[in-house]
């Protein structure tokens, strides 16, 4: 049987893992590859790192950053952020990710989603989406796609992206809720339950995790195969076998913490 | 040679990570596509991710398809990663028929698309599973998996898997939905692994580290 993951995601700004609420307010936590290792050597069961601010300054990813982590973990990680074309993809793979995160890429040109699946396969690529509730007319599910750290409302459709991306050969997708980022007030398990059953890839959800009850609710209510986490570790609230244990311990399968 | 361990480059994969994971566990490792260095490896490895097809065009196309046969005769250790595991097999289903290296006979071929019931699965198969065998303490002791128990977990993604022809050449499976999935084989002194040993933490190191040293 598969277990459920817990994913530690590090939000990288000018080399420093950061952390906001609702993607504001970001403070400096620590560099990226020691907390990557750290969090490695606890137990967790993946990485993602997203540079922020690449998409918005329009500069590639730090490919020396990805290098590093790999020489130092032994987990799969996630790179995202800042990614323009299959070139880029392409050097985040070489450099030792295991996956492509895209998002307001793929958004603006969905065929790199098809592209980026077709040259390296789709469990390569992962679709990260940044959700909010809406009232707008015409979107189905009551939330909608925002791209550029959250900074820009698109108008799509959250359920309706989701099944695309996956028909474009998307082969996971990381659903993040705006409303719930960084308030540790737990996950929109809503959002998450109805992607979820749109769509027959693995989902992760994120945004909103403060406690380990949470990620229990997320993975028995919402549907979820993977947990995303941020300020509840990077505080030093919980750390990964504790989280890990509290997972373990509501009956939720578990790859077993060191 | 200085080598401990020998890589195929044959164009396809992230390299990178194998590569790491060897160091990491104190083998020098050279990365090649040099028909040569290869065929004189005292241990070699066969990596790669994607298709079938073109994992084995990208050997073909190098002339190493022979060399990999040849070596696994030779006797020394020959390990193959995901794709290159399922490359070790005698043919694959993956987008038509295709022939493979025909080291360890059996087929690749897709796991459980459907429940009972015609619901579909969480297709690829992607994250942590546990590892299990019937008769570990027999099949496990002296391999690659030498020092592991069963529920030892490691990280996988995958689409489709290797069914071995001879049931003595299952040396690990995993549980998918109450389905048996192979997720390591071996064949004398070639072992094929579905899984990623070079992201799979401490007990995927374990497994590198006893290949480059132990087996």
């Amino acid at each position: 049987m598969l277990t459920k993951r817990l994913i530690v995601c590090l939000d990288v700004r000018n080399g420093k893992v950061t952390k906001g609420v609702k993607f504001k307010e970001n403070v400096d936590l620590g560099d990226p590859v020691e907390m990557g290792s750290k969090y490695y050597r606890e137990g967790v069961d993946e990485l993602v790192f997203y540079d922020i601010m690449a998409s918005a300054e329009k500069r590639p990813i730090d490919i020396a950053m990805v290098r590093a982590v790999a020489r130092k973990v032994f987990i799969p990680f996630s790179v995202g952020g800042g990614i323009r074309n299959l070139d880029d993809m392409r050097e985040v793979l070489l450099a030792g990710a295991e996956k492509v995160s895209v998002n307001s890429l793929a958004v603006q040109n969905p065929d790199i989603i098809r592209q980026g699946a077709r040259a390296f396969g789709n469990q390569c690529i992962v679709l990260g989406m940044d959700a909010k509730k809406t009232d707008l007319p015409g979107l189905a599910s009551g939330y909608e796609v925002f791209v550029q750290g959250g900074r820009k409302a698109m108008g799509i459709d959250a359920i309706a992206w989701a099944k695309q991306a996956v028909t474009l050969g998307a082969g996971e997708i990381c659903v993040n809720s705006i409303d719930a980022d960084g308030t540790k007030d737990g996950y929109e398990i809503n959002l998450t339950r109805m992607i979820a059953d749109a769509v027959d890839v693995p989902v992760i959800a994120s945004g909103g995790a403060g406690t380990p009850d949470h990620l229990v609710d997320v993975f028995k209510n919402g549907g979820a195969d993977a947990g995303l986490v941020a300020s509840m570790v990077h505080y030093g609230t919980y750390a990964i076998p504790a989280i890990k244990a509290g997972l373990s311990a509501a009956g939720i399968p578990v790859r077993a913490a060191i | 040679m200085n080598a401990d361990v020998v890589i195929i480059d044959y164009g396809i994969g992230n390299l990178f990570s194998v590569r790491r994971a060897f160091e990491h566990c104190g083998a020098d490792v050279l990365v090649t596509s040099d028909p040569e260095i290869l065929s004189a490896a005292p241990r070699l490895v066969l990596p790669g991710v994607g298709a079938f097809a073109d994992g084995m065009r990208g050997l073909i196309d190098r002339g190493l398809d022979g060399v990999v046969k040849a070596y696994a005769d030779s006797g020394r250790p020959l390990l193959g990663i995901c794709l290159g595991m399922q490359m070790l097999a005698s043919t694959s289903e993956e987008f038509g028929e295709h022939a493979g290296l025909g080291i360890i006979p059996g087929r690749v071929a897709s796991i459980p698309r459907n429940d009972p019931e015609g619901k579909p699965y969480k297709v690829p198969h992607v994250g942590w599973a546990d590892l299990r065998s019937r008769a570990y303490e027999t099949d496990w002791h002296g391999s690659i998996l030498d020092g592991l128990k069963p529920g030892d977990a490691i990280y996988l993604t995958h689409s489709f898997a290797v069914n071995p022809s001879n049931p003595a050449h299952l040396l690990a499976y995993c549980e998918y939905n109450g389905a048996e999935v192979t997720s390591a084989i071996r064949n004398r002194n070639v072992y094929g692994v579905q899984f990623h040993p070079e992201k799979s933490g401490p007990v995927g190191l374990k497994i590198i580290a006893n290949f480059a040293k132990a087996v």
